[in-house]
């Protein structure tokens, strides 16, 4: 008992529905964190592992209330104490570090202030020594002159940097136990990378007890010792992080693992069929009982319990843990993508292309001219071929989702054309684009909440392309958006239904299918997986793959995620900043990263794999705008020259294997540098 | 996620949707409860009260109730009771035309502005906030001492007045919307900029204006009345509670009764209206307490 | 943010003007003028056209507006018809004593519509908020007029705490003035109170479940410290041009319960100088309640811009 920092003994949390029913978010969850260990927390959205990390600060949020069970720290239950003790134990013994620490900063408090707060509860400093202090901890977190970040307000710091501050906070009262509610979510790869760095050092350096809390297994691979996977509000698989993230014995975190594209992997991720019960929603068996594919007749009607198993320290929920087959390391996904050679057969044409969001003063706006010698956007060339996948790929800023709004015409290019089937110019403006031009591209979304009508059904959304590019009408109509319905393997009676009515994962699906309605030869999708939950995003991406291959649709696809892009793309642009870094095959430039910051990004990719470590070789700088002059990464380039890199826009170069760059430092010398 | 078994396809079953789930909470129960009740006896009063409004008896003056007059009567010993039940019915006329004028003038000003911004947007919005900076009662006064009382300068006078406010929230409402990336993928489509308004614009602001509507008509019977308590509003003899408290406030001293009912009829009502507004506003999923009353 | 107040102020002083030519064309193109309305039926052949002399009406109208816009710039309103005085000074001591009106029930209005609001949002859905909020919405649903009368009725006629009607004549001092204003206040701040409490309220809710005060409870920040420093800063931030928009509402309910207290303030002045078809007066009075709106609109815009720290440091960014 002595070397358990927290127990958590049958807890349940959960709610009181309009009707009077209880519903359950958590259900009689059992654990221990250990003195000195860091736990990991994994789940899809709406598993219950957040309202998990607040119980165990006895934290339950509005409308929410324990059922039953106990959090223990200490020896005394957390969840009855009054607020008057816990306000000794929050921030002093156990802190939290949240998800988007840009809005759980005060906002009309300065970061000094904030953390001087909690030196002011938590320790007997006096004010010289408190203000030495938020010396120290904003240094040991990197944040940049210290002194002069105390003084900004958290609206001032970029998402890394309020990250950073909130980890400052956290430290501030030398806690025994740090709650990390998906600390990096949200953050770009490489400040993600960086991030995790960071507390991975400090849990190594303060010997403090972590639960971190994420739906990325590539975060909680770099960080945790031991690995709760949770499902359905349940704990569903317990156990260390090798065994759990490499032979995982229960089947939803093995569907999980194998859901996941990987930079490791070749092809596409295999999906899970179905989506998590909504609480409430769970059945008298298994709650994975839909969507398993090792049930047995005894999961429907009867709920396993948490067995342990002590030859592998590992706790499973599953009758049938013995019949899942391993495969043992694999070297791709069942799931191959059938890659076939593209004819050189180009469909669209960015030639020159530069887009600006900068306002035209009053003068210009008279002579009608554009003076932005810096655009968000420049000297954009790609060719891209028939029935190919090009992934435009980059950090927050860096005008790939603008690029692609461009192509759509819902954004004037400054400079430069697009040319559409080899000689047919694009016009910028949507006006005067030919019906038959408008049809042959269309755009998914990011955010399907945000892109489907929520005052439409299902059928009328459909309906609207089918209606504006073929005139379809009554029967003809509702054959043709059933078989669209089909086609992304939605039911007849979705037609009804609002998007409120979908799931996440459904509502894409509907979002796809308006997509292919219009027969397009083209299709622009918008980060359209990057809202989703892995498993999901699984199904979609294979949905998008199946559906290429019967159709030979074109994609442009622009994502973050670089194990995304590298399962579904044929080829890859990397842009920073607007600008183009570096573009070819995407088997090659995934194997062979010439451009450096090819090589930034993608070593700071994380697989689910406690041993393949990121490689950090390039700080994670935020940069507003692109530079005037000579390279648009010479801010951040591990490997610059020095002032040419700063004067000189570097020139094109090809290597053999087919992939471009831009660099003054040719590919040869390059390749030696890299590891 | 609720999983409603058929969407409402047409029309009257989405209303009726609505109005049961305003009724599913009790302040929606009642206000709807009030405002049923008012609407009936507005439209049968007039076959059923005891008395002739407009009879006037000076041997009956100032009457105590009894059980001949129940509210007693006023100074020039006219039944109170019959002018209650009737006062209800130019002031809930006269505010639901008005409102419904505020609403479509209103409305599509706002979502005029909303659509084509820039500089027309902005000269619009200076206009509309210089009408609302000028007090609505002085307006009002003006334009009956000029024009006259009648319900054809009353109902176009208040449904002006009171729809300047709901510019500014279909303006807000429309601006909302038009961010909104299933707009971007309409005019990617190519949607004509008619079928845009028509088809994903509208739906989606109109529950923010009807409920803006609503609340405007509470807001207007509110002025109304305050207009005829001034003298302003209806003229005598018609029945109208605002003014009957007016007459018969300076008596109160010695004949409160003739004061108090239609206190009780025009609170209720104004109540009902209000809380059915509430009630409507939640129930279209729309939060109307952080607005200012403008 | 020097530059964002001055832009304020223009947007003001462009209100104003706009209101100006609202009013005067308004009161020129609504039928009958000044002179056939005051003269009524004499209003033919020689008196209408030394009418029209005497006022000047003879002269085209942009020119009027001009030279009545410069007089009005000067702080001079022109002559009362019916009074046969200057507006100014008939105007002086009823601005007095609205004015004495009005900041009373601001005075008391403010405090209790945070405190009551406060309340409500931190025992949100428990019996103190249940009572407060029921109270509130009658007392804004509820007309001035009818809580005047009821508050006239109960405290002055049936207890006879309190004078129940206003008589004093319109240039009394403040101390005679006090005993008869509380009936009034309390009539408008009731109102007001309910209306700017139910905005505070929603404000607080909304503030209280954000992630930045999860953060403060989680970081072990005592209650009482957390709700005034990490939630009522921002939760009345956005609650300021509300209630300005508010005060600047309740102008017309201040007519209306001046008029039930026959209290001689600018309320009753309105109705006076309309039911006299006294335009130049009514001009004034639209002029001088429409600057009051836009003062109070314009002192809570740059409220909100000095105290909101996004606002503040937009300039040092750019």
């Amino acid at each position: 008992m002595a070397n358990y920092i927290q127990t958590v003994k049958n807890l349940s949390i959960g709610f009181k529905s309009q009707k009077g029913k209880e519903i359950s978010i958590l259900r009689n969850i059992t654990t221990n964190i250990k003195k000195g260990e860091t736990v990991g927390i994994v789940g899809e959205s709406g598993s219950g592992k957040s309202t998990l990390a607040l119980a165990m600060m006895g934290y339950v949020k509005h409308g929410l209330y324990t059922m039953s069970g106990e959090c223990l720290f200490n020896s005394s239950n957390l969840l009855n104490m009054t607020n008057r003790d816990l306000e000794k134990i929050r921030g002093r013994k156990i802190a939290m570090i949240p998800q988007n620490a840009g809005q759980s900063l005060t906002p009309n408090l300065k970061i000094g202030y904030q953390i001087e707060e909690a030196l002011k509860l938590h320790t007997n400093l006096n004010k010289e020594e408190r203000e030495s202090k938020i010396s120290d901890l904003l240094n040991k977190v990197r944040l940049p002159s210290p002194d002069i970040m105390a003084l900004r307000y958290p609206h001032e710091l970029s998402g890394g940097q309020q990250q950073r501050v909130a980890v400052a906070m956290a430290l501030a009262g030398n806690p025994e136990l740090l709650l990390l509610d998906e600390p990096t979510t949200g953050l770009d790869v490489t400040t993600q990378a960086h991030v995790l760095e960071l507390l991975k050092d400090i849990a190594k350096d303060t010997g403090t007890s972590m639960v971190y809390v994420s739906h990325d297994l590539g975060a909680i691979a770099q960080v945790c010792d031991r690995v709760i996977v949770m499902y359905a509000g349940e704990i569903v698989l317990e156990g260390p992080v090798r065994k759990i993230l490499k032979e995982p014995i229960h089947p939803y975190t093995h569907g999980l693992l194998n859901s996941i594209p990987k930079l490791s992997l070749s092809g596409l991720p295999d999906s899970m069929p179905g989506s998590q019960p909504q609480p409430g929603h769970a059945g008298e068996g298994c709650s994975f009982y839909d969507r398993c594919n090792i049930s047995v007749e005894k999961c429907k009607d009867s709920a396993p319990k948490l067995e342990y198993i002590s030859e592998i320290d590992t706790s499973v929920r599953c009758f049938n843990h013995q019949e899942l087959k391993i495969n043992k390391k694999k070297n791709s996904f069942s799931n191959n993508i059938n890659k076939k050679n593209i004819k050189i057969n180009e469909i669209l044409n960015l030639n020159d292309v530069s887009i600006t969001y900068a306002k035209q003063s009053f003068l210009d706006q008279i002579f009608n001219k554009i003076t932005d010698s810096n655009p968000t956007v420049k000297d954009i060339n790609i060719n891209i071929n028939k029935g190919e996948t090009i992934a435009l790929v980059g950090e927050s800023g860096s005008g790939k989702s603008t690029i692609l709004k461009s192509i759509a015409g819902l954004l004037k290019n400054k400079d430069g054309s697009i040319k559409f089937n080899q000689d047919k110019v694009l016009s910028s403006d949507l006006r005067n684009r030919s019906s038959d031009d408008l049809r042959s591209i269309q755009l998914i979304f990011q955010n399907p909440d945000e892109s489907l009508n929520p005052n439409h059904t299902v059928e009328q959304i459909l309906s609207q392309p089918l209606k504006l590019y073929f005139d379809f009408k009554g029967e003809e109509l509702k054959k043709n958006i059933i078989q669209l319905l089909k086609k992304v393997r939605l039911g007849e009676f979705y037609m009804g239904r609002y998007p409120r009515q979908l799931s996440g994962g459904e509502k894409q699906r509907v979002a796809v299918a308006r997509a292919f309605a219009a027969k397009p030869d083209i299709i622009l999708c918008d980060e359209v997986t990057s809202a989703l939950d892995v498993s999901v995003q699984a199904a979609v991406l294979d949905l998008l793959n199946n559906l290429k291959e019967d159709l030979g649709t074109t994609y442009i696809f622009v994502s973050h995620d670089l194990a995304v892009v590298k399962a579904i793309s044929d080829r890859v642009a990397v842009l920073y900043q607007g600008r183009l870094c570096e573009i070819g095959p995407s088997k090659n430039v995934y194997q062979f990263p010439s451009h450096p910051y090819t090589e930034v990004l993608l070593g700071a990719v994380l697989d689910p794999d406690p041993d393949i470590k990121p490689k950090l070789i390039a700080e994670d700088i935020v940069e507003e705008k692109p530079p005037e002059n000579g390279c648009c990464f010479q801010g951040r380039c591990p490997r610059i020259l020095g002032d040419k890199c700063r004067n000189e826009v570097p020139p094109w170069q090809i290597g053999e294997n087919g992939n471009s760059i831009r660099c003054h430092i040719s590919i040869k010398d390059l390749k030696s540098q890299q590891f | 996620m609720e999983n409603r078994k058929e969407n409402p396809k047409n029309i009257l079953s989405k209303v009726l949707e609505v109005l049961s789930t305003m009724a599913s909470k009790p302040s929606g129960l009642i206000g709807l409860s009030i405002l049923f009740f008012h609407i009936t006896l507005a439209i049968t009063s007039p076959w059923f009260v005891p008395y002739d409004y407009k009879a006037i008896d000076p041997t009956l003056m100032l009457q105590a109730p009894s059980s001949e007059y129940w509210f007693g009567t006023d100074s020039l010993g006219r039944d109170v009771f019959t002018r209650t039940l009737l006062g209800g019915r130019i002031a809930l006329t006269v505010t639901f035309f008005g409102s419904l004028i505020a609403l479509l003038w209103g409305g599509l000003l706002g979502i005029f502005c909303g659509l084509v911004g820039g500089k027309i947007d902005d000269i619009v919005m200076r206009i509309v906030d210089a009408f609302l900076s000028i007090p609505w009662i002085l307006a009002m006064l003006l334009i009956v001492s000029l024009l006259g009382t009648s319900i054809e300068v009353l109902i176009p006078a208040l449904g002006f007045f009171y729809g300047k406010g709901i510019v500014r929230v279909a303006r807000a409402a429309t601006h909302d919307v038009i961010a909104k990336d299933f707009i971007a993928s309409a005019k990617a489509r190519g949607h004509s900029n008619m079928s845009i308004i028509w088809n994903e614009i509208l739906p989606n602001v109109r529950d923010a204006i009807l409920v803006e509507g609503a609340m405007r008509w509470s807001w207007m019977l509110l002025g109304f009345s305050s207009l005829s308590f001034l003298g302003f509003g209806v003229s005598p003899p018609t029945p109208d509670w605002g003014l009957m408290i007016s007459n018969a406030r300076g008596l109160m001293s010695f004949a409160w009764w003739s004061v108090i009912s239609p206190i009780v009829g025009l609170s209720s009502l104004i109540i009902g209206i209000n809380l059915t507004a509430d009630a409507f506003a939640k129930a279209l999923g729309i939060d109307r307490s952080t607005k200012a009353p403008v | 943010m020097f530059f964002l107040i001055f832009k304020r102020i223009l947007l003001g002083l462009i209100t104003l003007f706009i209101v100006s030519l609202i009013t005067f064309v308004g009161t020129e193109i609504l039928p009958g003028d000044a002179c056939t309305t005051y003269l009524e039926r004499e209003a033919y052949g020689a008196a209408l056209e030394a009418c029209y002399k005497r006022l000047g009406l003879d002269i085209p109208a942009y020119e009027r507006y001009l030279s009545w816009a410069y007089n009005v710039i000067q702080g001079d309103f022109g002559y009362s018809l019916s009074g046969q005085m200057p507006i100014n000074e008939v105007l002086g001591p009823r601005i007095k004593n609205s004015m004495v009106l009005a900041s009373a029930a601001i005075i008391i209005g403010i405090p209790m519509a945070l405190i009551l609001g406060i309340i409500t949002a931190l025992w949100r859905d428990k019996l103190p908020d249940i009572i407060i909020s029921t109270l509130a919405i009658f007392s804004m649903t509820i007309p001035e007029f009818i809580s005047a009368t009821l508050l006239i009725l109960i405290v002055a006629i049936w207890l006879e705490w309190l004078p129940g009607i206003v008589i004093v004549p319109t240039d009394v001092t403040f101390f005679e003035l006090l005993p008869n204003i509380i009936l009034p206040v309390i009539a408008i701040a009731m109102i007001m109170t309910a209306h700017m409490a139910r905005m505070v309220r929603s404000s607080v809710i909304q503030v209280m479940a954000s992630d930045y005060v999860q953060m403060a409870i989680l970081k072990g920040v005592p209650y009482w410290k957390m709700v005034f420093k990490h939630v009522l800063p921002n939760a009345l931030l956005p609650a300021i041009n509300v209630v300005a928009l508010t005060i600047a509402w309740l102008l017309g309910g201040v007519v209306v319960t001046e008029v039930v207290f026959n209290y001689p303030g600018l309320g009753r002045l309105v109705i006076e100088s309309i039911s006299n078809r006294d335009l130049p007066v009514v001009q004034a009075l639209a002029i001088i309640l429409a600057s009051i709106y836009v003062s109070i609109n314009l002192i809570a815009d740059v409220m909100t811009l000095m105290l909101n720290p996004r606002l503040k440091t937009l300039q040092i960014r750019k």
